[in-house]
């Protein structure tokens, strides 16, 4: 699944130059580097020094990694990341690789809808954020440094989940972007309040939803046209832990991530926390943005058998995220010996609520044994657990694992119910161990 | 499944170019479909993916085992595109992998009308031009190659796909 440099330029080599290295060549003769950035990219992928690279022609895969097979590496992430589309950028983590407690920058799953800004263009001392709407008391703007200097700086741990981790495995199949179980991770976020920020602008009574915009734009290249816009209702926007963010794990968001600010909030589909935030709505009716209507992030508001056409009008919004956990230890086709304990540990997460009690079957669910479970940073953030299990005798096993929310509700075995467009899949992670 | 948003000229050129071969090929409906394919439709449209040059340059000679050639075939599945190689392939790498890649057919299933209805949807929203007779073979490949497997209400784990390693204590 992963792409390869050779098929990106055969694609179309302009867009590979600027997807790779966020290359844009001189207009006029197609040669050189009109960004610094970008030949310091490239020049990083060639260990070296690009010489004359003013006369580096438009288009062209540098000969050094022309020989290379090797896949391409997302700018500023993990080369292991499993790359699903590339334009616009979609890529999961495989779930060994979210066993740190916090999820790495060059790790966290990139869902985007449209093609994020260039790094040229964002210049985060000046980056400003208005917050208007016919619900606002009156429009206001703040840059980047404003929110910094004028609002308390918060820093909490809150998991994002893609709304269709898990797409994969439904059945009648899903069209759209097939994640398998990796469109998740938690990560430290530093930002302000949304509500600090809401309540600075003034709320009218009315107001019952925010909506936001960000800098990123539709792949069809239509300026009129906007990749992503969603929100949620007010009561999620004032939470505690709704941040308007700039920093994941002690650094600047990653690019592909948000930079330089996003929303951030935790527990619901990530859709919901727009990146590259320029603007925030305070609205009087549900948000009426791009991706809030028709089917996306919505399931059917009453249940329905799998294969079922659905309406329109019979679609619901999803808000919270349903419980959910994985195995990140150890990675999937573990041989042990005979007689050796296996240690396993990964997070567990449950939307809005807490995870009250993690278990892991090695009998293909007929008998279950309990986890060690920490308790969250805070709200919001994923939950640690750890086990060990051992085998009767030699053989195949599978490690399932299965968390339970604070409303007693469990990760099912099967499928969850069946959707139009393959959301919300929690059936609990499989891993498969050999014991030799 | 999206235009290019900066390459509205490649895309003008790519549309009148399969204009003239729907033209030309109105001529040679007594060939069989494959050389309709590979003489009109394949070569044309390779010619316009541009190729880098370091790439062309490139003597097979100097390539390190494993490095990924054009045409290269593995498994009955197309390298460079990820789409396996069957009848109709040609057609559908010529009018579907201009603007999306290749890895978000193959990574998809559906039936016959499932992917009707994502061509329509292009069509609609992303500016895939009519595929007139094409569409059918198009259609053909996806359904053939492409189909829903029957799973269940889970599939079993993917066994083929797991690397099996030895777990130190």
């Amino acid at each position: 699944m992963k792409s390869g440099i050779h098929q990106l330029y055969a694609k179309n080599p302009r867009k590979a130059d600027r997807l790779l290295w966020g290359r844009t060549a001189n207009p006029l003769t197609r040669r050189g580097f009109l960004q610094k950035s970008a030949l310091a990219a490239m020049s990083l992928a060639l260990g070296g020094e690009m010489v004359f690279a003013n006369y580096f022609p438009e288009g062209l895969i540098p000969a050094a990694l022309a020989h290379s097979s090797e896949p391409f590496q997302l700018p500023g992430k993990h080369p292991e990341l499993i790359v699903l589309n590339d334009r616009p950028i979609n890529a999961e983590t495989p779930p060994h690789l979210l066993d740190p407690a916090l999820t790495p920058a060059d790790l966290f799953f990139v869902r985007n809808n449209g093609i994020p800004p260039e790094m040229k263009a964002i210049d985060p001392a000046n980056w400003v954020l208005a917050i208007e709407g016919e619900s606002a008391r009156q429009r206001k703007t703040y840059t980047l440094p404003e929110l910094k200097q004028r609002f308390e700086n918060v820093t909490l741990q809150l998991t994002l989940e893609c709304g269709g981790n898990g797409r994969k495995e439904f059945n009648p199949p899903a069209k759209g972007n097939q994640w398998s179980a990796g469109a998740v991770g938690c990560a430290a976020w530093t930002g302000v309040r949304l509500r600090d920020v809401l309540q600075d602008v003034g709320l009218k009574s009315d107001a019952v939803y925010i909506g936001y915009f960000g800098k990123d734009t539709h792949v069809s290249g239509d300026p009129g046209k906007e990749p992503i816009s969603r929100g949620v209702p007010i009561g999620k926007a004032m939470e505690a832990e709704t941040l308007i963010a700039w920093g994941l794990n002690g650094q600047p968001l990653p690019w592909l991530n948000g930079y330089p600010l996003r929303l951030v909030i935790g527990g619901w589909p990530a859709s919901c926390s727009g990146k590259w935030l320029e603007r925030i709505v305070i609205r009087n009716q549900v948000h009426d943005g791009e991706k809030m209507g028709g089917q996306s992030y919505r399931v059917p508001c009453r249940p329905v058998a799998p294969g079922a056409k659905v309406a329109d009008e019979d679609m619901c919004i999803i808000e919270s995220m349903p419980v959910k956990s994985l195995i990140t230890y150890p990675k999937t086709g573990a041989m042990i010996r005979e007689g050796q304990q296996l240690g396993l540990r990964g997070h567990a997460w449950a939307g809005d609520l807490k995870v009250q009690e993690m278990h892991f079957s090695i009998d293909f669910g007929m008998s279950w044994h309990r986890c060690r479970l920490e308790e969250p940073a805070n709200r919001f953030a994923w939950q640690h657990w750890q086990a060990e299990a051992s085998f009767p005798q030699k053989g195949y096993y599978e490690v399932w694992a299965r968390a339970t929310g604070a409303d007693g509700k469990m990760q099912p075995m099967l499928l969850p119910g069946w959707n139009p467009k393959g959301y919300l899949n929690n059936a609990c992670h499989r891993i498969a161990v050999k014991v030799v | 499944m999206e235009k290019p948003d900066y390459s509205q000229d490649y895309d003008k050129l790519l549309r009148s170019l399969y204009r003239a071969i729907i033209f030309l090929s109105s001529f040679a409906v007594v060939l069989a479909l494959g050389l309709v394919y590979y003489g009109l439709l394949g070569n044309p449209f390779a010619a316009e993916q541009s190729i880098p040059v370091a790439a062309k340059q490139e003597a097979p000679a100097a390539r390190r085992p494993g490095a990924a050639a054009d045409e290269r075939t593995e498994g009955g599945v197309h390298l460079a595109t990820g789409l396996r190689v069957a009848e109709g392939f040609e057609v559908v790498r010529a009018n579907c992998t201009g603007c999306h890649s290749g890895k978000l057919i193959a990574q998809n299933r559906a039936t016959r009308d499932g992917w009707q209805e994502m061509i329509r949807w292009m069509q609609r929203t992303q500016g895939l031009w009519e595929l007139g007779g094409n569409e059918a073979v198009i259609l053909n490949y996806l359904a053939a190659n492409y189909a829903p497997e029957e799973i269940g209400r889970r599939a079993s784990l993917d066994l083929e796909a797991i690397e099996w390693y030895i777990l130190e204590e």
